[in-house]
């Protein structure tokens, strides 16, 4: 009885041997990626800051919120305990910052979900409907791009209150325009494939052709895009915040902790110089990264 | 071409209108008035201020009013300040983002161009790397925080340049504008290495080579005209992106532009002054991709449009 079970294994490794390997279209831009050194050096400085702002809150012994009045403004120092110093209000400068990246970096995703998902859907829809449809879709977009964004998110931002999940609707809603035009050109080309037609023949439905057989093979584009669009997003918010729009206190963001430590730049430099340089590494790295995906998923450069 | 343009001019008329209802719309469903305040004011009084300013009509009544105004150049009275209206507001700031903006733009195209040229031609190599990574700092880094490192580093430390202030003079735009290029040159510079590096493996290019054309006549004289393509239709978005985005600037040095009235109109709930701004942003905006399409056909021989 065990010989058979070990025959038919020995049967499936020679047949796994034997079979000619290809390699997926994601398989081969994961190789791509790996010999890129700049978006793996990226990639990793990014996945520490992540890490640490996800352990350093919980295994700290300060908090983000409570004042300690006797270290107002303390220099970063290696002992005492308070390595990136303290603010002015006296809280850990260090907790403050993983706090703030945590907060960012889920405002930059969260809104670049929320954009990714309404341009495919635009986009993808437009596409492959085509005709009439399209147009109208399409002129939306265009009308759309002509409306100054910046005054909008203002608007909505100070007359419907401040709250975080406002901020990520807001500006996911007016970043999907490029992921639509996009996602569209895509799947016109796409949308005459053999496959395509071999599912419309089989009787698939259309919205079932969209989002099971077109939408999976415009991933490679729109993870670029989404990769792009999260640094985007987490300057705007610090745009926000610096206007006195952004997450409110005692919660703090990295756009709140630069626009605060603007102000002290002269007598405290370092309460904008160590949530700046994490701002910027973060936005500096999700680019690379951005780039790097950009030519390992490109067929054009094979 | 001339059906091109026209029919572009007719696509900006229900741009705009979307974008002037989109605006009005979003003012009036907000909750609080312009009037609202925390003294206790009689209702009678209340209504009267309403009155005075319309705000007491229905809303399609308020709106095709504002139309009209709009049409004929008016925005309208400030809600906030009694002494003026939205038209001196904008008279006032517009000129100071105008100037502030330009400078940027041509900032980040004196010092973008160069640096994507020499990244396309000496590709892969230090030439490539160290100034193309050089900018983008200025993608990763918000304009307000290079701002005050400008201030600190030019004005309170070195006193060449004063911190902030406006009086129209050049040594008070400098830093302001090049705060506001710092991004602008990582695209710029983005943009024409990239297309710098496509048009100098094309054929004409070649052939320029084979007939012995010296090597920088071939980049200034054949690659430079089609290279620039893409930033000219990237001026288009540019041009807006730096009088929009110019709110910033003009809060890190205290510059009386129209940016900081918006914020502030926003703040106080003065609808005029968000209106009137986000309007004229808007036309900015439609104007701005109307030439860049228009510039387009002017400079690519390869479109044409029926």
């Amino acid at each position: 009885m065990s010989g058979s079970v070990v025959g038919k294994l020995d049967a499936a490794i020679v047949e796994h041997l034997s079979a000619p390997r290809g390699r997926s279209l994601w398989q081969d831009a994961f190789l791509r990626l790996r010999h890129n050194r700049a978006a793996m050096v990226a990639g990793t400085v990014l996945g520490t800051i992540v890490l640490a702002a996800l352990i350093v809150p919980l295994i700290s012994s300060y908090n983000y919120y409570t004042p300690q009045w006797a270290l107002l403004d303390t220099a970063p120092t290696l002992h005492g305990g308070h390595i990136f110093g303290t603010d002015d209000l006296g809280r850990d400068l260090l907790v403050r910052v993983m706090w703030g990246c945590r907060i960012s970096l889920m405002i930059g995703i969260v809104a670049s979900l929320v954009s990714v998902i309404i341009g495919v859907t635009w986009g993808a829809v437009a596409g492959y409907v085509g005709g009439s449809i399209d147009s109208l879709m399409m002129r939306v977009v265009d009308i759309l791009y002509a409306v100054p964004f910046i005054p909008f998110v203002i608007v909505l931002v100070v007359l419907f209150g401040r709250n975080i999940f406002l901020m990520f609707v807001a500006i996911g809603v007016v970043s999907w325009l490029d992921i639509a035009r996009i996602v569209r050109g895509q799947t016109l080309s796409l949308r005459n494939k053999e496959f395509i037609e071999a599912a419309r023949a089989a009787g698939v439905r259309g919205p079932s052709i969209v989002f099971r057989h077109l939408v999976p093979n415009l991933l490679g584009i729109v993870i670029i895009y989404a990769t792009l669009t999260v640094p985007s997003v987490i300057l705007f918010e610090a745009f926000l915040s610096f206007l006195g729009l952004g997450v409110q206190a005692p919660m703090t963001s990295l756009g709140v902790l630069v626009s605060d430590g603007a102000g002290e730049l002269q007598s405290y430099p370092y309460l904008l110089l160590i949530p700046a340089a994490f701002l910027a590494l973060i936005v500096y790295c999700l680019n690379f990264l951005g780039d790097g995906l950009c030519e390992a998923l490109d067929p054009k450069d094979r | 071409m001339i059906r091109y343009t026209l029919r572009r001019l007719l696509t900006a008329i229900p741009t705009m209108l979307v974008i002037i209802s989109l605006a009005f719309l979003l003012l009036h469903a907000a909750p609080g008035g312009p009037f609202d305040s925390d003294k206790p004011v009689t209702p009678a009084i209340k209504l009267n201020i309403e009155r005075m300013y319309h705000l007491d009509e229905p809303l399609y009544k308020q709106y095709f009013r504002y139309l009209g105004n709009i049409l004929r150049g008016d925005f309208g009275p400030s809600y906030q300040y009694r002494d003026t209206t939205v038209n001196g507001i904008i008279r006032e700031g517009f000129p100071v983002d105008i100037v502030i903006g330009g400078v940027a733009l041509l900032a980040a195209l004196l010092i973008g161009l160069p640096i994507g040229i020499v990244a396309a031609l000496r590709r892969n190599s230090a030439w490539d790397h160290v100034p193309m990574g050089l900018t983008m700092i200025g993608i990763s880094v918000p304009v307000f925080v290079i701002g005050p490192i400008l201030i600190l580093l030019f004005a309170v430390t070195l006193h060449w340049l004063p911190a902030g202030g406006w009086d129209g003079s050049l040594p008070r735009v400098i830093l302001p504008a090049l705060a506001l290029s710092a991004p602008y040159i990582a695209y710029v510079a983005r943009l024409m290495r990239g297309s710098m590096g496509e048009v100098m493996n094309s054929p004409f290019i070649l052939m320029a080579r084979a007939k012995g054309v010296p090597e920088h006549t071939i980049v200034l004289r054949h690659a430079m005209k089609p290279a620039l393509i893409p930033i000219v239709s990237f001026l288009g978005p540019a041009i807006a992106g730096v009088i929009t985005g110019s709110i910033v600037i003009e809060t890190v040095f205290g510059l009386p532009g129209i940016g900081r009235a918006f914020v502030d109109g926003a703040l106080n709930r003065d609808y005029t002054v968000v209106l009137g701004v986000t309007v004229l942003y808007g036309a900015l905006i439609v104007a701005c991709n109307f030439l860049a399409d228009l510039s387009y056909s002017v400079l690519d021989p390869k479109v044409r449009y029926r």
